[in-house]
């Protein structure tokens, strides 16, 4: 695991987070979901290039059942890009880099 | 640089070909795209790849699949392809500005699944609608949900979703189902799965704001007549079409976007491009197939760089 991406819990999503200064990438995900595991190389490579603008990080939905359903997450990977504590962006499936890197370009 | 082979795609014919490429010292680069690993990630268990008695993860095997790649030398890129010219030589390739160029490139991009095309089916995907029942099916426990097909994916799709869903309901729009004698019959001895015969989906109902998809509008495909079902999830497994879209207007393709192959081979119309795996199988459309036909590919590859000398 790398220290950029970071995993967060149903315990420390509000500050880490909803109370965060920088805008955040949240992916949700499973151990069992397959794109899931293909998205995280894709997610580190972001999290490393976009360190220090955007926190990024993971909620892992078996261990986090709270956050998950509070967001209506219904479809793995998920990624949700919070920024202020609300949701400004959500993306569904294991999306092209680039789509996700335009995001955060336009939040950063 | 110029390359001697790139192989666009990372399933089961991308990898078997980036492995015998690899073994003839081609030195293959692979762009893995936006799915690496392929269709087999989104499966469970794989029971029909021989070699494993008791069957695999598909992730798993796709794991296994790149590491043997790997091990002989092919570079394996996150990366997606999306633009090439095959007008001029060296062949280019681009994965957003980078350019690439290769003296050969073996097409195995594969196909995706197949969605119904309704606005609404979009709107709610995420919120209900899915296409991918291992991914979505945990998010269903105790819930009714729908299947909508006939083939051997949404047979094992159901399935699969009675581990979560208190009910399945397998739609189809035939009275009777194309899925293999093995798999139809673990539909039909699963108490969970009932079936719907000779309906289509007309619309998807519900709103992302209040929740998610409600119910589905579900048209009898004889008299025409339209009733309401309700339910919490829809998956959706139509069947696939080839991933051919950056291809068009490059090589030939057949009227559904398959590439065209010249027989026992895995040549394109145009010398020097090879396909192999579900970008160009319009039968059998299997992971050993498709492994079998990107070994193909690469010897093709090799052979024709041979005559380049």
């Amino acid at each position: 695991m790398s220290d950029v991406f970071v995993d967060f819990s149903d315990d420390s999503f509000e500050n880490d987070v909803l109370k965060s200064d920088l805008p955040v990438l949240v992916d949700f995900w499973a151990e069992w979901c397959g794109p899931c595991k293909m998205l995280t190389p894709v997610i580190e490579e972001i999290a490393a290039e976009f360190n220090g603008k955007i926190k990024c990080g993971k909620v892992n939905v078996d261990n986090c059942p709270n956050t998950a359903s509070s967001y209506g997450i219904r479809s793995i990977p998920s990624l949700l890009f919070f920024k202020n504590g609300k949701v400004e962006e959500q993306l569904v499936g294991a999306v092209p880099k680039q789509q996700i890197v335009d995001i955060l370009n336009k939040l950063g | 640089m110029l390359e001697n082979v790139i192989i666009i795609g990372s399933g089961p014919a991308g990898f078997t070909a980036a492995l015998y490429a690899a073994r003839a010292n081609l030195k293959p680069l692979l762009f893995e795209g936006n799915q690496p690993g392929g269709q087999l990630t989104i499966t469970t268990d794989v029971e029909n790849y021989p070699g494993f008695v008791n069957g695999i993860m598909g992730p798993d095997l796709m794991n296994v699949f790149r590491e043997q790649a790997k091990r002989f030398g092919t570079r394996a890129l996150f990366e997606n392809i999306d633009k090439v010219d095959f007008s001029t030589r060296p062949f280019k390739l681009w994965s957003g500005d980078k350019k690439y160029e290769s003296n050969t490139v073996i097409l195995a991009t594969g196909a995706s699944a197949k969605l119904l095309g309704l606005e609404n089916e979009q709107k709610l995907m995420g919120h209900g609608v899915s296409a991918c029942a291992t991914c979505d099916g945990y998010f269903y426990k105790d819930k009714k949900v729908i299947v909508v097909g006939g083939g051997d994916s949404a047979a094992e799709e159901a399935t699969f979703l009675t581990k979560f869903a208190s009910e399945v309901v397998l739609v189809h729009r035939r009275d009777e189902l194309r899925a293999s004698k093995i798999m139809q019959d673990r539909v039909f001895q699963n108490p969970k799965i009932s079936l719907l015969w000779n309906s289509s989906i007309a619309d998807f109902m519900g709103d992302v704001e209040s929740g998610g998809l409600k119910s589905v509008k579900v048209k009898n495909t004889l008299d025409g007549s339209i009733s309401d079902l309700k339910c919490d999830g829809a998956f959706i497994a139509i069947g696939h079409k080839p991933n051919s879209s950056i291809f068009v207007d490059q090589i030939e393709l057949d009227k559904s976007g398959y590439v065209i192959t010249k027989s026992d081979s895995t040549l394109t119309s145009i010398p020097g491009i090879f396909a192999a795996g579900d970008l160009q199988d319009t039968v059998y459309r299997q992971a050993i197939t498709a492994a079998g036909s990107g070994c193909m590919a690469a010897m093709d590859a090799e052979k024709y760089l041979e005559s380049l000398h």
